[in-house]
């Protein structure tokens, strides 16, 4: 399938799904439109309402508070994780005695901790932080301990056999080889972030997205709810389209970047 | 003379304890002179790599001595310098940086570490390929960032296990005339592990061949007259070459054989 003709089939689905929308909710062949409007909206108003709140400019506070929990959630608990996860992955016995923990703390859904958060942290941004934390930092961990743990043995031989340090291995060697395992999961994490952020302003906060939405939720302001959304799923895009900028920058080395 | 390396009596075992200790190789000797270029052959198994590890310092030898230049060997093997069989170089590296890093981590100032990388990397013929990572070159490309790695040292010794091994035929001939060449310059004492007899014969001073394993041991020791500087191409033509190879084949084929019998019994086993 050539470009054009890929790119006009992805935009066939997005006008489709739209006129199916617009059909629904606009003309009386599933019953009465108001009712399915209270449910549905319509595309028209959950268009507007973006509009409305790009040009009143009220939306830009919301984004960027949302932003930020992600990104101090995902600067954190990368940092933090790595610490861990270096710590650790060295540490072969250590690491048995706390395996069980750590197994035990990442089962839970992280949700349920947003409630705890709040209490301890306030509705400020940082029980948003600490959500994303929990989210972020076992997805890292995990990656480097699996990276430390895995790094080439003739890589690491030849290394030492140059002469290296136990600190110039962990420079040039290790910490590389952890780092590229947390690139591969570099969306995932980010994603996490930006999850923990939301998830933390719907359960309780006075600004963000999961506000926004949790507000028009609570007004029974489906053009609203849809409306976050669609910000949301746009703002998330954009997020992910610079993690594959920085990804393609860093992993140059790696046989399948060569974009 | 001194010996650059001196395994004595050399048993090296893997496993634990008791029945499951498989000895790999036992008492095992073999010395090499400063400057000789040594090769060890054997079959499939025969514990080559094994004891080329031991002389590197990162196999223990279970018992027995071995001796650098005259001193027992503690930890690694500071004074060689070692060419796997696999690819070996960082990754996350340019070839450049690759070569410059094994000067750098002993204290060369970095910009003279890059200087003298590009003068490497030229002399293994890969001038302008100092920018490109392992995985944009070639395996022959990568063996020659390898040897620049592992030369840009200038370690006494010379370590190399299957260093060619998973090049394919005409790279082998081409790699063994650079090794030649770079080697001919300082002579280097050599221990170069092979299951490609031609290619022992065509590069070593001696030819050493291991029994197979478990229990090895170096039963065979070929002095390899054949006058240098050699073609490793063309020397495979003349009649000593041949008569060489015929000799130590005699010796080496019936190790090849009862490796191979030992492989079927297990796989029938």
């Amino acid at each position: 399938m050539n470009r054009a003709v890929l790119t006009t089939l992805q935009i066939l689905v997005a006008v489709v799904a739209v006129a199916l929308w617009w059909v629904i909710t606009k003309t009386s062949i599933l019953g009465d439109p108001a009712r399915i409007q209270f449910f549905f909206s319509t595309p028209a108003d959950v268009f507007w309402q973006i509009v409305a709140w790009f040009r009143s400019g009220e939306i830009w506070r919301h984004l960027w508070i949302t932003l930020v929990e992600a990104a101090l959630a995902f600067v954190i608990g990368a940092v933090a994780a790595m610490i861990a996860g270096f710590w650790l992955a060295r540490r072969p016995k250590l690491a048995a005695v706390f395996d069980p923990y750590v197994k035990a703390a990442n089962a839970l859904p992280r949700v349920v901790l947003a409630p705890i958060f709040t209490l301890w942290f306030g509705l400020g941004i940082w029980s948003k932080v600490a959500l994303g934390f929990t989210l972020v930092f076992f997805i890292v961990f995990f990656n480097v301990y699996q990276g430390v743990k895995e790094v080439n043995r003739t890589v690491l031989q030849n290394a030492r056999m140059l002469g290296m340090t136990e600190r110039q291995l962990l420079r040039h060697v290790y910490l590389p080889s952890a780092l590229s395992w947390v690139f591969s999961s570099l969306h995932v994490s980010i994603g996490f972030a930006v999850v923990g952020a939301v998830v933390g302003e719907y359960l309780g906060s006075s600004a963000g997205l999961g506000y926004l939405i949790a507000q028009a939720e609570g007004m029974f302001d489906i053009a609203g709810v849809f409306a976050g959304m669609f910000v949301l799923s746009a703002f998330v895009l954009l997020i992910d389209w610079g993690v594959t900028m920085v990804e393609r920058k860093l992993l140059v080395w790696q046989p399948d970047n060569n974009h | 003379m001194q010996h650059a390396v001196r395994l004595d009596n050399v048993d090296i075992s893997f496993g634990g304890t008791g029945k499951t200790v498989f000895r790999a190789v036992a008492g095992a000797n073999l010395s090499v002179a400063e400057g000789e270029f040594v090769a060890i052959v054997g079959p499939t198994g025969s514990g080559k790599s094994t004891l080329l590890n031991a002389a590197a310092g990162l196999l223990k030898p279970s018992a027995g001595t071995v001796e650098i230049q005259g001193q027992p060997l503690e930890g690694l093997n500071g004074r060689a310098g070692y060419l796997f069989q696999a690819d070996a170089l960082m990754p996350w590296k340019t070839s450049r940086d690759n070569v410059a890093i094994a000067l750098e981590i002993s204290g060369t100032p970095r910009r003279e570490a890059l200087e003298r990388a590009e003068e490497w990397l030229e002399k293994v013929g890969l001038k302008g390929f100092g920018h490109r990572y392992p995985h944009m070159l070639s395996g022959g490309q990568r063996k020659r960032v390898a040897m620049a790695q592992v030369l840009i040292r200038d370690p006494e010794i010379l370590l190399m296990d299957e260093p060619f091994g998973p090049l394919d035929a005409q790279t082998r001939l081409i790699m063994g005339d650079l090794l030649l060449d770079l080697w001919q310059q300082d002579r280097k004492a050599v221990m170069f592990v092979t299951h490609d007899l031609e290619e022992a014969i065509a590069l070593a001073d001696r030819v050493v061949i291991m029994s197979t394993g478990p229990d090895a041991k170096l039963i065979g020791d070929f002095t390899i007259p054949l006058a240098r500087p050699r073609d490793v191409s063309e020397i495979k033509l003349s009649p000593e070459f041949q008569e060489l190879h015929r000799d130590i084949w005699h010796l080496l084929k019936e190790q090849v054989l009862k490796a191979y019998g030992n492989q079927n019994r297990e796989e029938r086993a």
